[in-house]
């Protein structure tokens, strides 16, 4: 009785220290294991919105089309091929004929259109497993039809270039029917499709696991199983890596690339996306009336030091609206502004703006948006030295859409804002034409109008033929980087981090993560 | 006494039916829904108005907070906007795993600081109470988050003892001793600042007990010490710590949201916070009841247990 704390202690003491020398399991040979910034909302990819769930869908399944490797070109995947009316409304794709979903059933054309009519048709019985966000993307659809078993005839209500790329887009990802008619509602987690990798489970906020689809059309994946964690702090998901507990992390914060790129234990990987953050100016009224004012905006703003020193060298800087991953509409002529508060002292001096007032827009952070409030000030700080009294107002980012979509006008001068998309014409169609001004459903929150543009964008829409879309994209980025209706700043790295025994692994520049390849010896 | 409980159970519906009111006020006063947040940036007011119609948000406020309320008396608490999954199933499985946390941290945390605050009152003014006193202020001053990564960076990442992050293993986990890894860590890190105010209060509560009367005489007729300071002395001081470790296990609860957040515990603190994020107003609603619910019950026990041990107490 006497001792009992300290026989007790004596218990104790060696059983705690016991319990460590039982090292934790490494990651096990073969299966790849993914750090993901989320949860993941649903495996339903007609319902899923954000890229973090974009990663496990596209490895799930497969698309009519997809983005050839490293590229943002469309290329067969279920179709092999398919025809495009001279009008440009009818397209009619050859299915493969070889291949079943994970769970036993058929892919044929019927099952095309089943997907398809459950995403945009409110009378199927299906749609109710909604609701699917981006079911837009495919708005121009007016009607899908098995016009054979492997063919199928999808008819568009007007031209519609971006089409093909859409279909390429995780919304066009084709599930199996069997399953949605078996789980309905709860489809989203019990997924099913054509992928390198079948669904195994999903343990909320531990895991979901998918292991290799043997007989997967493309060819079976060298990993047996791949397992997604979803680690929502940036921090822990570094220490995660360097503990050894996950082989492959995305979106590195920036303070943490260049330790990883040191340590040959680890390999760092990068690739510009779609992606542009900017600055979107008022023009309907104050000084950004004046394109004079836009243009020193442009000048006065020090890109290059934002992308190497606030973001670190995770981002280029951005010449104009168009992102150079689109390789084919990117117009290479245009150079950046170049960071001359000079000849913008000259342009504000000209436009009699000198010591403006202005209000600045900022986030507290939302998708895409990078290092929103750091940038904020160095922007803010970049015009105070050109004479303009910026002042900033910071907003969550629901909030921060909230105030920006609905349009600028009574509340501020200037606003920041990112766009990832999948095809050129997405954002400018969105954001920079007279008839997307915010009252009329569009993102044109600057109400910038220029008929030239306006026209040149309809144009690039409805042709079918890639070299002339792009030579009517290019005019518009002259135009726009002349008009200067945004403050054009940085295209976005996307970064990742893989242990070093990593094979086969590259990021796409469409920020999908695609797996198939990736080998773990 | 089975009338005072009853009373007191009842007496909580109402605090939680105004609690549902005021989450569900607030969530609509702060700006945003569920709609704008899942859509993004692809929010236009057309796309907004569709979603919003789908999700039944387009109601007016006081029939949303109605049907709400009407399903939950019938057990549906409905089905989260940004999970798309039954809430009730999300915020039990969710709790269970705050419970672990959190009931380990407050075990942790009374013995830490019981026996912090009764060596230091029996040893006061000694260097044992001065070392203690000392750590004391320092586990008060330290954020837990941030005592939370340093034990990360050593534990885990340089050492390599414990899983950083996470309730079981991957593979092959799941069970008592796996948890038991996984749960060490960020169990400490939570248990340190309430370990402090409860070896603080124990210390002035026993040096309190200590200097009465009926001390002096049982160490005049010859008690040892050890009995002394256990049988008599710590009994009595027990009687006034149990509300205040009442109250730090509601702050436990309230701090395990850092914690949850820091080591990926897959808690409802965590889920808290995104619900509020994407204006998951159906999960938030949830969460809250389960949480006041269960902070409401703590009280009950904690008032229980010190009319039990101090029947002067009225319960």
């Amino acid at each position: 009785m006497k001792c009992s704390i300290r026989h007790v202690g004596a218990w104790l003491v060696p059983a705690l220290l016991a319990l460590p020398l039982q090292a934790h399991a490494q990651t096990p040979p073969n299966v790849l294991v993914v750090g993901q910034i989320a949860e993941p909302k649903s495996l339903d990819p007609a319902q899923v919105t954000a890229v973090n769930d974009f990663r496990i869908v596209m490895n799930l399944y497969d698309g009519l089309v997809r983005y050839r490797d490293g590229t943002l070109d469309v290329e067969p995947a279920l179709a092999t091929e398919w025809d495009i009316s001279d009008d440009g409304t009818v397209y009619t794709f050859t299915l493969r004929d070889d291949v079943t979903f994970h769970d036993g059933s058929t892919f044929d054309a019927e099952a095309v259109v089943f997907n398809f009519e459950r995403m945009l048709d409110e009378e199927h019985p299906y749609h109710d497993t909604g609701p699917f966000p981006l079911a837009f993307f495919f708005s121009a659809v007016d009607d899908v039809e098995a016009t054979g078993e492997y063919e199928v005839q999808f008819t568009l209500n007007e031209p519609y270039a971006p089409f093909l790329s859409n279909l390429a887009y995780p919304t066009g990802l084709i599930v199996s029917p069997a399953a949605v008619q078996e789980h309905g509602d709860e489809f989203g987690r019990h997924p099913s499709g054509t992928g390198p990798f079948k669904f195994e489970e999903w343990i909320s906020n531990s895991r979901v696991v998918a292991s290799r689809n043997d007989d997967y059309w493309d060819g079976p994946p060298p990993l047996e199983a791949v397992v997604f964690r979803p680690i929502t702090d940036a921090n822990t998901r570094v220490a995660e890596m360097l503990a050894g507990g996950i082989d492959l992390m995305v979106e590195v914060p920036p303070d943490n690339v260049a330790m990883f790129a040191e340590d040959p234990m680890f390999e760092v990987y990068e690739q510009a996306g779609p992606h542009l953050w900017f600055l979107i100016l008022n023009l309907r009224e104050g000084p950004f009336a004046d394109k004079r004012m836009r243009q020193a905006i442009n000048y006065a703003i020090d890109k290059r030091t934002l992308v190497e020193d606030v973001l670190q060298g995770t981002a280029e800087v951005a010449a104009g609206p168009t992102p150079p991953a689109f390789s084919w509409a990117h117009n290479e002529q245009l150079e950046p502004y170049p960071y001359n508060p000079e000849r913008a002292r000259e342009l504000i001096n000209e436009a009699g703006f000198e010591g403006a007032e202005l209000m600045f827009y900022v986030t507290e952070g939302g998708s895409g948006m990078l290092d929103p409030i750091p940038m904020g000030t160095a922007i803010q700080a970049d015009l105070n030295a050109v004479g303009l009294n910026v002042e900033i107002e910071t907003y969550e980012w629901n909030t921060f859409l909230g105030e920006v979509n609905p349009g600028l006008e009574g509340k501020a001068d200037m606003a920041q804002m990112a766009w990832m998309t999948n095809d050129p014409d997405t954002l400018p169609f969105l954001a920079l034409r007279t008839d997307a001004m915010p009252d009329q459903g569009g993102f044109n929150s600057g109400y910038y109008s220029n008929p030239e543009v306006d026209k040149l964008l309809e144009q690039a829409r409805r042709s079918t033929d890639q070299d002339e879309r792009a030579a009517l994209y290019k005019e518009m980025q002259t135009i726009v980087h002349e008009d200067a209706p945004w403050a054009f700043i940085a295209n976005w790295k996307q970064n990742a981090v893989a242990t070093a025994n990593i094979e086969s692994f590259r990021l796409q520049p469409s920020f999908f993560l695609l797996l198939h390849d990736v080998a773990k010896p | 006494m089975y009338r005072y409980i009853l009373r007191r159970l009842l007496l909580t519906i109402p605090v939680l039916l105004g609690l549902t009111v005021i989450v569900f006020l607030i969530m609509s006063l702060i700006p945003g829904d569920p709609a704008l947040a899942i859509l993004g940036s692809y929010a236009t007011p057309e796309n907004l108005a569709r979603l919003r119609a789908e999700l039944g948000l387009d109601l007016p406020l006081p029939q949303q907070y109605l049907v709400w309320l009407g399903n939950i008396l019938q057990g549906d608490f409905g089905r989260s906007y940004t999970l798309n999954r039954p809430v009730l199933d999300e915020v039990l499985e969710r709790f269970s795993a705050t419970l672990i946390l959190a009931g380990t941290s407050l075990a942790i945390c009374v013995v830490l600081g019981v026996v912090a605050g009764i060596v230091s009152a029996v040893r006061q003014y000694g260097w044992a109470d001065r070392i203690i006193t000392l750590l004391v202020l320092i586990g008060i001053s330290v954020p837990a988050f941030w005592l939370g990564m340093l034990m990360i960076l050593l534990f885990a990442v340089e050492l390599r003892w414990f899983p950083v992050s996470g309730m079981y293993a991957i593979y092959g986990g799941g069970d008592l001793p796996d948890l038991l890894r996984h749960l060490i860590l960020p169990a400490t890190a939570l248990a340190v600042v309430a370990a402090g105010v409860i070896a603080r209060l124990t210390r002035s509560n026993m040096l309190e007990v200590l200097r009465q009367d009926y001390i002096r005489t049982a160490r005049a007729k010859g008690l040892d010490e050890r009995r002394v300071v256990f049988g008599h002395a710590f009994k009595v001081a027990l009687v006034n710590l149990i509300p205040v470790i009442g109250v730090q296990a509601g702050f436990v609860i309230g701090g395990a949201v850092y914690i949850e957040t820091v080591f990926q515990w897959p808690g409802i603190g965590r889920m808290l916070v995104n619900a509020i994020s994407t204006r998951d107003i159906l999960l938030v609603q949830g969460g809250v009841l389960v949480v006041a619910a269960s902070y409401v019950l703590f009280n009950l026990c904690a008032d229980l247990l010190q009319h039990w041990l101090d029947p002067r107490i009225k319960a």
